[in-house]
């Protein structure tokens, strides 16, 4: 099966620090990955690379069929293409309502001049409501986003990301402040979204990774550390290591 | 327009209201129609005040909605002062000119009428050459489009520049100002083409309409103002509602959300600078004939930090509080400059308000971005309780 994203041989270095080190990484058109490594093992960073708001040193980051380099396009373009980003705060319009954040997340023509003689349509009404739907928030449509809790916030920009229409989401650390059931929603949303597109979750919550219960991809110090099933990666000595710190210290 | 703008925009007809019931009380008990209840100076003032709240609706889009604070927005109003008083001077001085030539037995050649022009206009600064810039000053038509483009062009590129280095925050209003001050510097020499710190002058004299009265040319601009204000706010609220004002407010509160929702931030700031440019010149072009002259000094720095002002006491990010905000604080500026208020003596010491005014208003600047950080505007929100 070809590749949606093809990370290869990135680095990337701040200030001498390297945070990317020769990482290569693939994701499928339809996969859930979860992300996860210790503090500084370069997340964050792998997704402002993809994302376009870091530019990596050398190595290639291949999109799609058509084998384009993302390298060199700007955070818009990369968005438009298929990629959706949720940060780890979620940030979401607050002085808006929930419609109206929804409503600039829809697929639809972006530039200045198709946005001011944007007329609201049938069609995009109904996409608000599925997608409302679908991250249960059908009955604070009209509220200021505001005015949501910590948990429909976080379930407002997924929204807001599915509204975009991406073939890759990337998301950062989802269930941060959750409770329990608020976790529970969003592992089943995130689920349902990787059925048909590729959903890349970053998450320090080992219990939250198992409840994903798909591949996992440990990184330590920029590069891949071990790749596969959480009880697999989570019994490899390495990971252990890193994680513990060293047996014979 | 359409039901759904009205109800988004519910202080439109409020507004329009208030302006037409404001603008027609005006121009019956003005002296154009005889009554003379309010003087043709007064009328002026009025006038000019309307200008003010335009270019004061334009700030607010800039600033209180797309989070830019421009410093430069007054520069653009000066700019379209500038570009209609060229053509102002030019035909008028070309009159009088013709004129005083007329008696000759020799008629005058065209070239000789063209140095007697530059020789009035340009004397002041020891010249009688006409700078290039004033190729198209014969022409009205190509000064109002000038009106439009020099603001328009000087806010594209200067933006395009700002914006795609992601020059943001305070950063950017420096650079707004920076723009300004070389700007007004350029204009206060003498060999900057427009008459130094002389400006221009007599532009309350309208060609062509040299007998009728200043009573009805006055009433002329002042019904022009009201409608370029009325017009202006339809336009903005136009703009700033809809999906076109979720982004624009979007870039406000998280630019960088914006950029990864797929929208390229920079057009858009690109797209309200310059369309905020634009009006500002307008407003300008309206401005200064009734105030009769402008200078460098009007386009000094501090006159766009007053904007600024204006609009934070207003209320900014709500177009009805800048309006507020410029007709209040400009109004009451002038009363208190213009010797209106009354000077306090307290024996030892003599408050005058032509000194203490600048104090008042610092102080009543910083009283409300402490105590009513939305401003005048926001106490409308204690009236309205916006439905769920």
């Amino acid at each position: 099966m070809s590749m949606l994203l093809e990370v290869s041989g990135v680095s990337v270095s701040f200030d001498g620090f390297r945070a990317i080190n020769n990482l290569s990484i693939n994701f499928a058109p339809a996969e859930l990955r979860a992300i996860i490594g210790p503090n500084g093992a370069g997340k964050t960073t792998f997704m402002d690379i993809v994302t376009g708001k870091t530019k990596p040193d050398s190595g290639t980051v291949i999109w799609g069929e058509r084998n384009i380099s993302l390298l060199g396009m700007s955070e818009s373009q990369i968005a438009r293409i298929g990629i959706g980003r949720k940060f780890q705060k979620p940030t979401v319009f607050e002085e808006q309502t929930v419609r109206q954040n929804l409503a600039m997340a829809l697929k639809n023509p972006r530039g200045p001049f198709a946005v001011l003689m944007h007329r609201k349509t049938v069609a995009n009404g109904q996409r608000i409501e599925e997608v409302a739907e679908e991250i249960g928030l059908t009955a604070s449509l009209t509220r200021r986003a505001g005015e949501l809790s910590h948990g429909q916030k976080q379930w407002l920009e997924i929204g807001m990301l599915l509204a975009q229409e991406p073939r890759l989401l990337l998301v950062d650390e989802p269930a941060a402040g959750m409770t329990v059931e608020e976790r529970e929603k969003t592992t089943d949303i995130l689920k349902r979204a990787a059925q048909t597109r590729a959903v890349v979750v970053v998450e320090h919550d080992m219990e939250f990774v198992r409840r994903l219960d798909c591949k996992v991809t440990v990184l330590h110090e920029g590069a891949v550390l071990a790749e596969g099933k959480l009880d697999s990666v989570t019994s490899n000595p390495k990971v252990i290591e890193v994680y513990l710190g060293r047996a014979d210290a | 327009m359409n039901r759904t703008f009205t109800a988004q925009n519910p202080s439109v007809l409020w507004f329009l209201a208030a302006l037409s019931l404001f603008t027609i009380t005006v121009t019956l008990l003005s002296e154009a129609t005889g009554v003379g209840l309010i003087s043709t100076s007064f009328v002026k003032v009025l006038g000019k005040t309307l200008c003010l709240c335009l270019v004061a609706l334009a700030m607010d889009v800039v600033w209180g909605y797309c989070g830019i604070l421009s410093l430069g927005h007054f520069a653009f109003f000066g700019i379209g002062g500038y570009a209609v008083g060229m053509w102002l001077m030019y035909a008028r001085t070309e009159g009088i000119v013709l004129e005083s030539l007329s008696g000759q037995v020799i008629p005058s050649t065209p070239q000789e009428i063209t140095d007697a022009i530059g020789n009035q206009i340009f004397g002041v600064v020891g010249s009688s050459e006409f700078p290039l810039i004033w190729g198209f000053a014969d022409s009205l038509f190509l000064q109002l489009a000038m009106v439009v483009l020099i603001p328009g062009l000087l806010a594209l590129v200067f933006g395009w520049l700002a914006f795609r280095s992601r020059v943001t925050g305070v950063y950017l209003s420096i650079l707004t100002q920076a723009m300004t001050l070389a700007l007004a510097l350029y204009l206060f020499q003498n060999d900057s083409g427009l008459r130094g710190n002389n400006g221009l002058s007599g532009l309350q004299n309208i060609p062509g309409y040299e007998n009728t009265p200043q009573s009805t040319i006055s009433i002329v601009f002042f019904l022009a103002s009201a409608l370029a204000l009325a017009l202006g706010y339809l336009f903005f609220a136009w703009v700033v509602s809809g999906k076109m004002g979720s982004v624009v407010k979007g870039i406000r509160d998280n630019e960088a959300r914006v950029r990864f929702l797929g929208y390229h931030v920079e057009s858009y700031k690109l797209f309200i600078f310059t369309i905020t440019a634009i009006v500002a010149g307008i407003a300008g072009a309206l401005y200064y004939p009734q105030a009769g002259i402008i200078n460098p000094g009007e386009i000094a720095p501090i006159a766009s930090i007053y904007l600024a002002v204006w609009v934070a006491i207003g209320g900014r990010g709500r177009l009805y509080g800048a309006v507020i905000g410029a007709a209040l604080v400009s109004l009451l500026s002038s009363w208190f400059t213009g010797g209106g208020a009354p000077n306090i003596n307290m024996g030892f010491y003599t408050v005058r308000w032509t000194d203490w005014w600048l104090v008042l208003l610092g102080f009543s600047f910083v009283a409300v971005t402490l105590f009513f950080p939305k401003g005048i505007g926001g106490l409308f929100d204690y009236l309205v309780r916006k439905p769920r």
